[in-house]
Parts: C-alpha cells; structure tokens; sequence
C-alpha cells in the first residue's frame, strides 16, 4: 500500500498541474478529455483511491450503509469487526472489499450526493433523491449556474446542488438557525466544496440572499415561501431564470403561487412526484391437484416478479416551478 | 474566488434570438423544436410563419402571428380579462345547455378573423354575444374565456432549449421515439447517475439523442461522453436541438457495439492500415477520420475506468447492460431505463448472480400536476404507469476468489422500510 502512494506522490511532481491533493492515479489526460483543474472534491468528483480526509460510505449490507470520515490512524466499529483506516483504507481503491477484524466484510463507497442523503446526520427533515431529481431538472441546473437556497438545513439538497454546478458554478445558501448554519458551512469545508458555496445566516423573508441580480435559481423550502418571492426575484439575474418553491401544505402553496404571479413569473407550474420501489422476489404458487396426470410433473411453479409495500408512497411536498421573465 | 469566467455556452450567454439559433416554440402545453433559418417557414399548431422575423427579440417573448407569417412582439399585458368588472351568477340551476346560447356563428367567427381581429377581440365578441355569460358564475366565466383562449390564441413563445423543454416535448409529442420515457423519470436517471462535470459518461440510447443531449447539458462541456451505439452510426438529432457550442461536441465520442466484445478481449485492432491501392483520396480521409474516431473512443474505453452509465433503449436491457457494465470502476452508479418491468426484473436477478453491484433497486415515479387557484385549487391527471421503470445500482469490486450465491442475501422475508427513505 506504501508502494502505491509512494508511485502517486512522484506521478504528481512529473506532472506539476495536476492537483497538490486528492489526485487520483490516472493516465496522462489528452486534449479531447478536458477535465477541469480543480481540487478533486469528493462530492463533486470521482477519484479512485481512499485518501486521508474523505468522506466515504461503508456499505455493510441492503440498507445498511454508514458515513466513514477517514483519518490516519483511526479506527471505525461495525458489527463486521473493526475497519482499520490507514491499513485498511487509505490507498485503497474505492469498491473494494474491505475484510474487518471479527472476518466479516464490508465494501467502501466513493460518496455522492445520494448517499449523502441516506447517511447525512438530519437537523431537520431532509429532502430525499426523487424530489431532488424534479428540482435539479426544472430549475434547469447545470455546471456554471448561480444558485440561491433557502433553508439550508442538513444540506441534503446543497450537496446535490454543488455536484450539478461544479466547477463554475455558486451556491448561495441562506440558513436562520445560527448553529445550523455554522453545521452546514463546517461541512461545506470537510468536503472541500466550500470555494463553491457560500453560507449566510440570515433571514431570508427580511434581508434577502446577500445577492442580486446574480442567480439563475432560486429554491425556497421555508414556512412562508411567499414572504420571501420578491427576495427570490431580486437575487435573480434580469435576463431571467427559474424558481421553486417546495411545501408540505396546500394552503402555502396557494399564497406562493399568488405572490408568484404578483411579482410577475410565469409559466407556473404546481406537482409532485411520488415514487414506487418494487421488490424483486421469487413467489411459489402452488399448481392444483386434479388427479392422476402425467403431464403436470410439478407440484409448484416458482415466479419471478415484484411486490410493492403495503402502502403507497408517502407525500413529501408540493414543488411549485415559475419562470421570471427578463425585466 | 469572486472571479469567475462565466463558463456557460454562448447561447445562453446571449438573451436575444440570432439566426441560427436552435429554439423551441411553445404555445400552452404544446412545444416543437426548431432552427432559426432565414427565410424558412415553420409550421406549429396548424400555422404557417417565419421564425426569422423574431431574430433580435428576447428569449422567452410572447409573439402574435401576423398575416405572412411574420411575428410581432405581444405586449405582456394584452392578454388581460375584460371579466372583473362583469356580472355574475352565483350558480347554474337556470343555465340551459341547448347549444344555442352563442350567437355568433362559425361563418360570423371566419369573417372576423378575415377582418383582422385579434384573438382577444374574438373572444370579447364571443362572450358579447352568449346569452348565458352573465349568468355564469365568476369561476365559470372564467373557465369560459380560459377556453375560448386556447382555441383562438394565436400566438407562439420562443424559448431557449434545455433538457426539461425537450423532455416535455418529446414526451408531449413523440413519446413512441423516446421509449414513452416520460420527463420526470428522464430527471431520475440523471440524478441517480451522478451525471456531472469532468467525468466520463457511457450513454447506450435509442431516444433519439434526448438523454445523450441531457446528460451533455449536465456535464457542461467537462469530462467525456462515449455514446455506444448499435448498427451504422450514432442517431443524435435530438443532441442538435439542444443548441450546444461548438466545443461541447469535443467531449462527445461513439463507439460502435459490434466492436464490443473485440475490445473487452483485448483484440481490437486499431491501429492505421495502408488503405487499399486505387481509392479516391476523399474515402481515404474519411476511413482515416472513422479510425481514428474509433481508435480514440476505443482508448477511453479499454482502462474499464468509467465513471457512470446510462442506458436508455428499445433493446433488450440485460445484455445490454451485463456488456457495457464492464466498462466501470468499482463503485460508480449505472442506470438502465425500460418501458417495461419484466426485462428490468430480468437484469436485477442476473446481477444479484454475477455479483459485484450494490443498492440494486426497481423504481418508477408518479408525476401529479395540480391546478391552484383561489377556490379551485384541485390535481390534474396523475400520470403513473407509462412512463417506464429505472433500475439503478452502484458497482463494487466484483470478487473473483469467492463462489457469486456467498453474496449476502437481498431477499429478506419482512422488508424493513426506512421511513420516508426513498
């Protein structure tokens, strides 16, 4: 393992552009495979080995996985056994199987923004991958896009967000509980995304983003969206952009929607997306037995299909979606 | 940290129509992608005009489609009900519906529009002349007018291309070309593969280049993207409505899937052969250009390091997937698109028997769309079931030392549901 980290530390200095850390062992890059020269962020790109300072998954078994920060020298418990991170870690390649002390095994994860959100700690109620994937597509993000947020709360769709962004984009995140706000902006820094994002602990319905005329959207997850649409408008660039507006209760979504079409957006647009997991299992249905028969040999036939779970999805929110028009 | 070169595609970085421009039209829930060309016609919603007489004009402008064809700029607050001031009824008990409230008949309608009349005058003059309007109640008056504008309306709004547009449209408009995938689900996949900037992508689609322009939007230019295509070449119509800059197509390759199994056994052969003797220069420049296309796709492909993988097809998904799977690094996410349930079922239970994927799961969304207004707010149609299913999953390293049934069990009797865990 020492022999392999050894090989990378002199692959950087014959190579001075690429980055000083978290610099995974690739081949020399050809011109048509432009990557951006940035600090290879686990959250907002891939690298190949476990390295000191990560942030990884430790996958232990069908929905049972756990954040691991890797230290040297440190050491993490599972029922498995203990994973030790400087032998059994770092310099590893992500995927691996990772053998513990009691001899079970667990494998180790490269972090995205959806496990983030299975396995971040929650502050308050979080926003999961199917309401993330309607916003990232309506709003219409994508690398280089401004972005203003409110709540920040656990940070489950800033983390989304940041990874559709990257390399060239910001966030602008406002969050009015103090101690979260600082939570969230310890993380940002943790996992080396804070250069993209920008934390401000502030109310948003009385001061606003920080910004304006800079974002290309805006999404608001707070009690009184409707407080804070002018807010949303003034932060928007004047060629225009899209907004969101996410709440649990029909009757927010009613004062949001007025105050959208007050501030003059348009093509308002009120949905939600619920989904459905189906559970891949073999069943058996017995075969019936009407006598002696010497074409039916089988007592049973084994099936292949899926189940769903007893009751329905859940709601979660409703997104309201607008356009500001240019002003 | 402050300075940034803006990084995003010239298009987009302009706000005004140029010609040349890719744009789509829109006209309530209808849309249609379209080049600005000069002096070429357009045709949308029954209608002929000339998208080149909006060139100058801003992005997301509202037009009125004036007698040539030509589109003139509609001012924003030309479209506002005359109703506010009108009486109402309070309810429909003495309401006749004989069809014979509307005084106007359809000859009476042709000769306004012969004479000019705006949409909006049209409809001033059909509610002037229903003998029911005023006894509607304010919400049904309305509806009346909401009605009467979507069939008169004679405008078209030009807007820029992006993925949730063509998503909308091609689902509106062509579902059969992009598998009845519908836009919701087209959001889910992008997410869940991680799409981003900087790293390198495998799409194997057959939806006429949407989901190659969508993941293309979301990488912004960064990283590589190899479609894997079947038969003679790469279909990306989709991929030009999308308006990209020049420079995006750089990160774009193709690989041809016959090549497939050459490449995974080491025994493609790339390299540059003396072209046989009487061919015309022209077809050796393109041989030439064809292997070297090959060869560089060929190259980002064999150091099995890919970072995610999309497919998206009318092809049969399992060997579809068990192929190209081989082309990623340990512990990055794939997602196969289906319309159907059972040959995704069919590709879960032959990765649960080779092992080395993670998180398996069978997934599909139910997109509701909702109508909110004061007193009326209520859901539309709830779209479930045709919009086709995802399975998505994250590879591992795949362990050759022990037998594939060592991996634990994902069958357990009682599924315990995280709750709200998604």
């Amino acid at each position: 393992m020492r022999g392999t980290r050894a090989r990378a530390t002199a692959f950087r200095s014959r190579h001075p552009r690429l980055p000083a850390n978290g610099c995974s062992v690739e081949p020399a890059q050809t011109s048509r495979d432009r990557r951006p020269t940035v600090l290879a962020m686990s959250f907002v790109e891939y690298s190949d080995l476990i390295q000191d300072g990560d942030v990884a998954i430790v996958y232990l078994g069908p929905e049972s996985m756990m954040p691991v920060k890797v230290k040297q020298g440190a050491q993490t418990q599972t029922r498995y056994g203990v994973i030790r991170h400087s032998s059994d870690l770092i310099g590893r390649r992500y995927g691996s199987k990772v053998t513990c002390s009691k001899g079970g095994w667990v494998y180790v994860l490269h972090m995205t923004p959806e496990l983030w959100t299975v396995n971040l700690p929650h502050r308050t109620q979080i926003l999961y991958t199917t309401d993330i994937a309607t916003i990232t597509m309506m709003l219409e993000l994508k690398p280089g896009a401004v972005v203003c947020e409110s709540g920040t709360g656990s940070g489950s769709l800033s983390h989304a967000i940041l990874r559709s962004i990257a390399p060239s984009g910001h966030l602008h995140t406002v969050e009015f509980h103090q101690q979260r706000a600082e939570k969230a902006e310890e993380e940002f820094k943790e996992h080396r995304v804070d250069r993209l994002v920008t934390v401000r602990n502030q109310d948003v319905c009385k001061d606003g983003f920080g910004v304006t005329g800079v974002a290309d959207a805006v999404f608001l997850d707070i009690p009184s969206p409707w407080e804070a649409v002018r807010h949303a408008k003034a932060a928007m660039k004047r060629q225009g952009g899209r907004v969101c507006s996410f709440s649990p209760c029909i009757e927010q979504v009613q004062k949001t929607c007025e105050a959208l079409v007050d501030q003059g957006f348009e093509e308002l647009s009120t949905l939600e997306v619920l989904l459905r997991v189906h559970d891949v299992r073999t069943v058996y249905l017995p075969l019936p037995d009407f006598g002696p028969d010497e074409t039916a040999p089988q007592t049973s036939v084994a099936l292949k299909t899926t189940t769903l779970p007893r009751e329905m999805p859940g709601h979660t929110g409703y997104l309201t979606f607008a356009t500001k028009p240019r002003t | 940290s402050m300075i940034r070169k803006s990084t995003l595609p010239p298009q987009s970085r302009h706000t005004s129509i140029k010609a040349g421009d890719y744009v789509v039209l829109k006209r309530g829930d209808i849309f249609k992608a379209v080049q600005i060309q000069p002096k070429k016609k357009a045709m949308f919603e029954k209608q002929w005009f000339l998208p080149d007489t909006a060139v100058g004009q801003l992005y997301g402008s509202t037009f009125d489609v004036a007698p040539g064809g030509i589109l003139q700029p509609r001012k924003p607050k030309d479209t506002e009900g005359s109703t506010d001031a009108n009486e109402a009824g309070t309810d429909n008990r003495h309401i006749l519906d004989d069809g014979k409230s509307q005084k106007l008949t359809r000859d009476d309608i042709e000769i306004l529009k012969g004479q000019g009349l705006k949409d909006q005058e049209i409809i001033q003059q059909l509610v002037d002349n229903s003998s029911t309007f005023r006894d509607k109640t304010k919400y049904a008056q309305d509806k009346y007018i909401k009605k009467k504008k979507k069939k008169y309306e004679n405008t078209v709004t030009i807007l820029r291309p992006s993925c949730r547009i063509l998503a909308m449209m091609y689902h509106g408009r062509e579902p059969g070309k992009i598998c009845h995938m519908r836009y919701d689900m087209l959001a889910q996949m992008l997410t869940l593969a991680n799409i981003h900037a900087g790293s390198k992508v495998l799409v194997f689609e057959t939806c006429a280049g949407l989901v190659l322009g969508s993941v293309m939007e979301r990488m912004g230019g960064y990283g590589s993207v190899i479609q894997m295509f079947p038969g003679g070449g790469p279909v990306r119509a989709g991929v030009e409505s999308f308006g990209f800059p020049a420079h995006f197509h750089d990160t774009l390759h193709e690989f041809p899937i016959c090549h497939v199994n050459a490449l995974l056994a080491g025994t493609l052969d790339t390299a540059c052969k003396d072209p046989p003797a009487g061919r015309a220069q022209e077809r050796k420049v393109k041989l030439e250009e064809k292997r070297k296309k090959l060869a560089s796709a060929a190259a980002l492909l064999e150091g099995r390091n890919a970072d995610g993988l999309v497919i998206a097809s009318r092809f049969h998904p399992c060997p579809v997937l068990l192929g190209l799977i081989q082309f990623l690094s340990p512990s990055r996410p794939f997602v196969v698109y289906s319309q159907y349930k059972e040959p995704l079922i069919e590709c879960f239970t032959k990765l649960k028997e080779r092992g080395g994927t993670v998180n398996l799961r069978l997934t599909d969304t139910w997109l509701r769309r909702y109508q909110v207004l004061p007193n009326r707010t209520h859901p539309l149609l709830l779209m479930s079931g045709a919009g086709g299913f995802i399975l998505s999953g994250t590879t591992v390293a795949v362990d050759d030392s022990k037998p594939a049934n060592s991996q634990r069990a994902e069958e357990p009797a009682a599924k315990r549901q995280k709750v709200d865990g998604r």
